[in-house]
């Protein structure tokens, strides 16, 4: 079954099985592998992607779900060479260590700034407590997302 | 080729032509060396010279009898470019830009004109693992030697173009310079057209840290941008041409034998191949979702012995020493006479404390991509320990050893747990049944299941203390969790410090600071129990027991930090301290826990921490902030079920780790030791806080928590 897909502003069609998972297909049939496996039950958040500006977990979401609705992964946060600022805040923190946690982190901290521009340490780590950073970077990634919210 | 800072592609390609030319007699293959990397200055140090200077770290395979054993080299090319090779595997703690620092510093080039090659066991030197905090120790000082004796031959290849005096050339910024004349000519030029080996003294004299420029600094992580981008490969983001998934079908309990295989059902799935061979069980397949459903339409029998649970865990620790034979011989540490020393005290105590088995929980799980052409064999991995996967790939499918190559991409942490080959060993019988290269990546729940976890165990501890709270006997038996960080730093007269290794019903390895988890929080929480006892202050009692000046300014500081002794512990909030050594640096750890009903938070933590010369501050502040966050899990809630061969709770819902909201606030001071030689910082700095927190919570309630974790489900259910 043919299922068209837009990622980052292109549009894919991809003949897959509709229950095959939106993290697989992205990772697997687009070779867009910034997002990632973390425990495969939406736990973690390391699989985290907007699906039209929301964060989902793509990990528990079938592909046929994401089907013809705007998808946006890590890879399509750089504009023209240019880093979101939720980037910038990482870089400029090093809010990370093996990095595996990374683009998770990015991604909902992108999806709260989105709704909550001006989110205090409190909101930031209420949001962001479904995703985990085994290294134990939590609190340079408070200060990332933070220095975000004030240029965003 | 090589002329310039290598893009992935070019690298790759590299790599695959230098497989095995650098492998054995690498005396010889020098001049292929070149061939490879166009010409330059080669700089080998030999296992030999290391030895020399009496390193603890072991010499390879082989042995230091051959000469062409190599710990490091590094390669200047034509550019001026300088190609770092170490068997050694960035997992996060930041090596990849700290050694690069250490080569600048002694090379005096710029950090963008360094690349290192890591962990290849075709293209880096054999290493032994990364792990024990020995990389700044032990590869720091070898490749800190490589670069000065590189800029030593450089500075002499340009006084003999110059026909003037070495001693008056100076090297910078990867120029060799006359001061007098004002002529300068840079590593690339001096390079040109050479193809100059050079052996490295074993004496070649290094920077003071108290000189550093470029080490000592908080240079940013090199290949950062990478990670915000989601640009850099782990080895689970591996793609090969007509890439294959992977599945193994696992047992229903450890130790369980295959008793009948039905395979027909799965056989029916397109593209589905499977795979048998003993006890193994997998599947081949175009797609992850593919290979899962037919690994779920087999239908297995398994045979199981009758096992334990985790209720029956401690008693059956204690009363299964000795039956681990290949053990070996445990010597116990004695000092003194424990009967005297009892004789002289006026307070004896005795406690016993529990550590459960935990689980690593990297993010990446394990993973594994493997390619087979012809009979030689080629997987990617996430190991901390790629030579040994080598070795274990070589024996499993009977292949020569210079028929194997282990490459370990930047990999997604590992915390002790990714020493064993397990996913590329699985990845390769499934690409050789394939004939196509394979992708294996371990699920979570394979991961709390089949990886192995922190052993638990059970430790004794028994002290005779004076009347002035100085400690004259110590008593320390560990049951099966392990021996590191065993020995007491207090000055005790009388001591007799001994592990017995025990039958571990789960499969268990190294850990992040391996025991000296267990042995600190039992020792650290023994010496709170025994301050109490003596009516003393738990930093005082310490501190009497110490002249260890090392040990001493980390307490007082962290102690000075937190403002101890400043304000008594309440029914509501508790404050602890706990210290020690391990691995050669120092950890003092104050907490503040609050008490709200039965739950337990800690509010705040303050660690002082010194590992000799800082090489990195800003890498060594994340690991030690991670550190304590990460050793909070143990500490307060982290515990693996198990029953009859079966993980209870193997899934991230049912296995608590350390989120944003359990993080408290966290101060660390950094005592930078410039006289001291960089110690390892990975592990150390998790010591302190379990201890310091079962104290809290005893300062707070009265409550004496000894087994780890603390509070799972909260306090009352704990005492």
């Amino acid at each position: 079954m043919a299922i068209i897909l837009v990622v980052n502003g292109t549009s894919h069609t991809l003949d897959v099985p509709p229950d095959q998972t939106l993290l697989s297909t992205i990772r697997d049939n687009l070779d867009l592998t910034g997002t990632k496996y973390g425990c495969g039950e939406g736990q973690c958040g390391a699989c985290t992607v907007l699906l039209d500006g929301k964060p989902v977990r793509s990990c528990i979401t079938p592909v046929n779900a994401a089907s013809g609705k705007k998808i946006t992964t890590i890879e399509g946060l750089e504009q023209n060479g240019r880093l979101h600022p939720v980037q910038e805040g990482f870089l400029h923190q090093e809010a990370f260590q093996c990095g595996y946690c990374t683009p998770g982190m990015i991604m909902i901290a992108v999806a709260l700034l989105q709704d909550t521009p001006h989110a205090d340490e409190q909101v930031i780590a209420q949001r962001m407590n479904g995703n985990v950073c085994r290294c134990g970077t939590y609190p340079r990634i408070v200060t990332a997302v933070r220095m975000a919210t004030r240029r965003g | 080729m090589a002329t310039k800072i290598f893009t992935d592609a070019e690298l790759e390609q590299l790599q695959h032509e230098a497989v095995r030319r650098l492998r054995y007699g690498f005396e010889l293959d020098r001049r292929d060396f070149f061939k490879l990397m166009g010409g330059g200055l080669l700089v080998c140090l030999s296992w030999r010279a290391v030895t020399a200077q009496e390193t603890r770290e072991p010499v390879p395979r082989g042995g230091d009898d051959e000469p062409a054993a190599l710990a490091a080299w590094l390669h200047v090319n034509e550019k001026g470019l300088v190609t770092v090779y170490t068997g050694k595997a960035e997992l996060g703690q930041n090596i990849r830009t700290s050694l690069t620092q250490q080569v600048a510093e002694e090379l005096h080039v710029p950090l963008s004109s360094i690349q290192l090659v890591m962990a290849d066991t075709e293209l880096t030197p054999y290493d032994r693992g990364t792990f024990g905090s020995r990389t700044t120790p032990y590869m720091g000082p070898q490749l800190r030697k490589a670069a000065a004796a590189a800029r030593v031959v450089l500075i002499q290849m340009a006084a003999e173009r110059w026909k003037a005096d070495a001693g008056k050339l100076v090297a910078s910024g990867g120029k060799v310079l006359d001061p007098q004349s004002k002529r300068s000519i840079s590593y690339g030029e001096l390079t040109k057209g050479q193809e100059f080996v050079k052996d490295i003294p074993a004496d070649v004299p290094l920077a003071s840290p108290n000189d550093w420029k470029i080490a000592g600094t908080p240079v940013p992580k090199l290949d950062a941008r990478d990670f915000v981008t989601g640009r850099h490969k782990y080895t689970s983001d591996m793609t090969r041409p007509n890439l294959q998934y992977g599945k193994v079908l696992r047992p229903r309990a450890f130790h369980a034998t295959l008793a009948s295989l039905e395979t027909a059902d799965a056989q029916k799935i397109a593209g589905a191949t499977v795979v048998r061979d003993g006890n193994f069980v997998g599947v081949v397949a175009p797609s992850v979702e593919v290979a899962s459903r037919a690994v779920d339409a087999l239908h297995a029998e398994w045979n199981a012995p009758k096992q334990i649970s985790d209720r029956e865990l401690y008693s059956y620790l204690r009363n299964s020493v000795g039956s681990e034979e290949d053990e070996g011989e445990q010597p116990s540490h004695r000092v003194g006479s424990i009967n005297d020393g009892l004789a002289a005290s006026t307070k004896t105590l005795a406690q016993t404390y529990t550590v459960a088995y935990i689980a690593h929980v990297p993010l990446e799980p394990r993973a594994a991509v493997a390619e087979w052409s012809a009979d030689t064999l080629t997987v990617w991995t996430g190991t901390q320990r790629p030579f040994a996967v080598q070795e274990e790939l070589a024996e499993t499918f009977h292949l020569p050893i210079e028929k194997v190559r282990v490459i370990v991409p930047d990999t997604g942490s590992a915390y002790g747990g990714k020493h064993t080959g397990d996913a590329a060993v699985e990845a390769a019988r499934l690409a050789k049944a394939a004939g196509r290269p394979v992708k294996l990546v371990w699920t979570r729940e394979e991961e709390f299941t089949w990886a192995y976890f922190r052993p638990a165990g059970v430790i004794d501890a028994k002290a005779g203390v004076r009347a002035d709270g100085t400690i004259l006997t110590w008593e320390f038996d560990n049951y099966n969790s392990g021996p590191a960080g065993i020995r007491t730093p207090y000055n005790v007269p009388n001591q007799r410090i001994e592990f017995h290794p025990a039958d571990s019903p789960l499969r268990q390895g190294s850990y992040r600071a391996l025991a000296a988890t267990a042995n600190f929080f039992a020792r650290e929480s023994f010496m709170d129990e025994l301050a109490h006892a003596m009516a003393m202050d738990p930093l005082e009692l310490r501190l009497k027991n110490t002249t260890d000046a090392r040990l001493r300014a980390v307490l007082e500081t962290a102690a000075k930090n937190f403002g101890w002794g400043k304000e008594k512990s309440s029914p509501r909030r508790g404050f602890g301290i706990a210290a020690g050594t391990e691995k050669g640096s120092y950890v003092g750890t104050c907490v503040e826990v609050a008490i709200e009903g039965e739950n337990v938070a800690i509010k705040r933590v303050v660690e002082a921490f010194e590992c000799g010369a800082v090489v990195n501050p800003n890498g060594l502040q994340n690991q030690i902030n991670g550190a304590i966050v990460q050793g909070m899990g143990g500490a307060l809630f982290e515990a693996i079920h198990f029953d009859n061969g079966i993980i209870l709770n193997p899934h991230l819902a049912q296995y608590r780790v350390p989120r944003f909201k359990d993080v408290p606030q966290i101060e660390i001071e950094v005592l930078d030791r410039k006289d001291l030689p960089p110690a390892g910082a990975g592990e150390t700095p998790i010591l302190g806080i379990s201890p310091a927190t079962a104290n809290a919570i005893f300062a707070a309630t009265g409550v004496r928590l000894r087994a780890m974790p603390l509070v799972p489900n909260g306090l009352k259910s704990s005492s």
